[in-house]
């Protein structure tokens, strides 16, 4: 691999940028591999990164039906966070913090992390006191938390409206090591920093069917034909159901839509991340300068990576209240993606009742911030064929047992996580 | 999304609220409480899903109209919808 450097760049300025070297190769997949990962999103890559870098298990094949890239990985609106309150959440999430802060370095890829801060508005009082109860409970857990007044607020976002609107803002709960990084370049810098080290990428290559005997799991059926493994992790988020079917299994999830928009590009004006839990929005400003931000998903089991009208409307008479100047704005795009939204909101990284197939599954909105962490721990569970401790509480039988891992208390409904 | 109401026709989305797979059925009572087998057709009927792709029988709630709930044949992809109908009539349409 060509490492990328200023010098690397100058180098390339004198020939025109003509002779940059591919990012990854694109092989024809192998008779057999050690491990294959199903699915070429974040959570596929930086597994196959991991069990590479940490493990030594270099033999590995990402098998992704479209192109890296092309699911929710790089449809999310990028913001990262580890503001949980269950112990069997928060230490794994920042884990992920602690793998965001040097990420670029390590792979030798500019992922554009900024923590710029997260907050999270108040707009009564029951909310205040549950942010504060959150805020405390992840600083006993070590992880930062900041109550925010809202003069507090608004100097650190002076567009912000807090007042003069249906339900004024009360103040704010801030996790200031929160904040966004580029999405694509997260799954590009994995592919390239694994692709480095032996991993091969086979894209447009669909899964089609798994080939289990005597309860093993030895490979699987794609649209190249059918490719053999010792080991098979499944990280297809949005078609979780869908690749497990394959395997007999029903999952604890459901299939749901969440779009999101952005606005056309504007001078910085909004250097943190807003959210609003009552109002039903969260937004940020990239480094493109374009206002991003999406709310609600749309309620009903989808598989379409296209969302209704009616909940476009809601986000954005949601953000125009929040910063009434942002109304002036023509919206630039709107787009979808499917997403795995489990029973009790918690994903699910284990082993599964059939031998050699693993599961990574269930991230629901929030996966994206998990990408490294998750990555990381479910690379441990298929090298080791057992969890990571940081993953302990994420097994698939937790319903069946009793050990669900509900954040909010809402019980099975998947739309309400 | 235009959704047909059995009782009020059609009516835009946002009138309705969704309730979920319309397949799964609430375990009938055993003899003995604590058969093993009751318990995991709790958990199949509290947790697990089919979740397809394409033709799904779901519930809807007409809860800004008639409040009353019913069936309705959807496909998850088109997102098109084949029949509605009150909760003790069988679906018709799709290919399912
Ligand atoms: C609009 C939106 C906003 C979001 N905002 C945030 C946010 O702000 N913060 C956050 O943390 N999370 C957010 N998320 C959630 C986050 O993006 C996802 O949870 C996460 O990206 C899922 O993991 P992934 O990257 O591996 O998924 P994906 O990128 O979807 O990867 C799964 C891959 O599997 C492939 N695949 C599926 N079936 C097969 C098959 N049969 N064979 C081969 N390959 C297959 C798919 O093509 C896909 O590329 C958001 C999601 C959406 C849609
Ligand atoms: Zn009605």
């Amino acid at each position: 691999m060509k490492k990328y450097s200023v010098f690397s760049l100058a180098r390339n300025a004198l020939d025109y940028h003509e002779n940059w070297t591919e990012a990854w190769r694109s092989p024809e997949p192998k008779p057999e591999y050690d491990v294959i990962i199903v699915g070429g999103g974040g959570h596929g890559l930086a597994t196959a990164y991991y069990l590479a870098k940490e493990h030594g298990i270099t033999n590995v094949a990402v098998i992704e039906k479209g192109w890296l890239g092309g699911g929710n990985v790089a449809r999310n609106t990028t913001i990262v966070r580890s503001n949980y309150q269950l112990e069997g959440n928060a230490f794994f999430y920042e884990k992920g913090m602690d793998l965001w802060r040097d990420l670029s370095q390590d792979l030798n890829y500019n992922v554009m992390f900024s923590p710029r801060g997260v907050i999270n508005l108040a707009h009564n009082d029951a909310q205040v006191d549950a942010f504060q109860r959150r805020g405390n409970t992840m600083r006993l857990n070590g992880i930062d938390a900041e109550w925010m007044t809202v003069d507090q607020i608004k100097k650190k976002a002076p567009l912000l409206n807090t007042e003069n609107m249906r339900y004024p803002v009360y103040g704010g709960l801030c996790q200031p090591k929160g904040g966004t990084a580029r999405h694509d370049a997260v799954a590009w810098g994995y592919a390239r920093a694994a692709d480095d080290r032996g991993v091969d990428m086979i894209q447009n290559c669909e899964v089609t069917g798994m080939r289990i005997e005597n309860g093993k799991i030895l490979g699987v059926e794609t649209t190249k034909g059918f490719i053999g493994a010792k080991k098979v992790g499944v990280a297809v988020a949005g078609h979780s159901s869908q690749v497990f079917q394959m395997a007999g299994m029903r999952l604890p999830i459901e299939t749901h839509l969440l779009q999101a928009m952005v606005s056309e590009p504007v001078k910085p004006a909004l250097d943190t991340v807003i959210t609003s839990g009552a109002a039903h929005c969260y937004i940020s400003q990239s480094d493109k300068g374009e206002l991003v931000f999406g709310g609600d998903i749309d309620f009903y089991n989808s598989y379409a990576q296209r969302g209704n009208y009616p909940i476009i409307e809601h986000v954005v008479t949601a953000m125009c209240e929040l910063f009434p100047a942002f109304s002036r704005l023509r919206l630039m795009r709107t787009w979808g993606g499917v997403m795995d939204m489990s029973m009790d909101g918690t994903p699910i990284i284990d082993k599964t009742p059939i031998d050699s197939l693993y599961i990574n599954a269930g991230w629901c909105y929030g996966g994206f911030k998990a990408t490294p962490a998750s990555g990381w721990c479910f690379a441990h569970t298929i090298a080791q064929d057992q969890p990571h401790d940081l993953s302990s509480e994420m097994r698939l039988n937790r319903f069946e047992t009793g050990h669900t891992l509900d954040e909010k208390g809402v019980g099975s409904t998947p739309n309400m996580h | 999304m235009l959704i047909k109401c059995p009782w009020c026709g059609d009516r835009a989305l946002q009138e309705f609220s969704y309730q979920g797979d319309a397949t799964v059925q609430r375990p009938a009572e055993p003899a003995e409480p604590t058969d093993a087998k009751w318990d995991d057709e709790w958990y199949q009927f509290v947790y697990l899903r089919d979740d397809p792709k394409g033709w799904h029988d779901e519930l809807w709630q007409h809860n800004l109209g008639c409040r009353k709930h019913f069936k309705a044949r959807r496909n998850t992809v088109t997102h098109e919808i084949a029949d509605t109908g009150p909760m003790n009539e069988e679906l018709k349409g799709g290919d399912k």
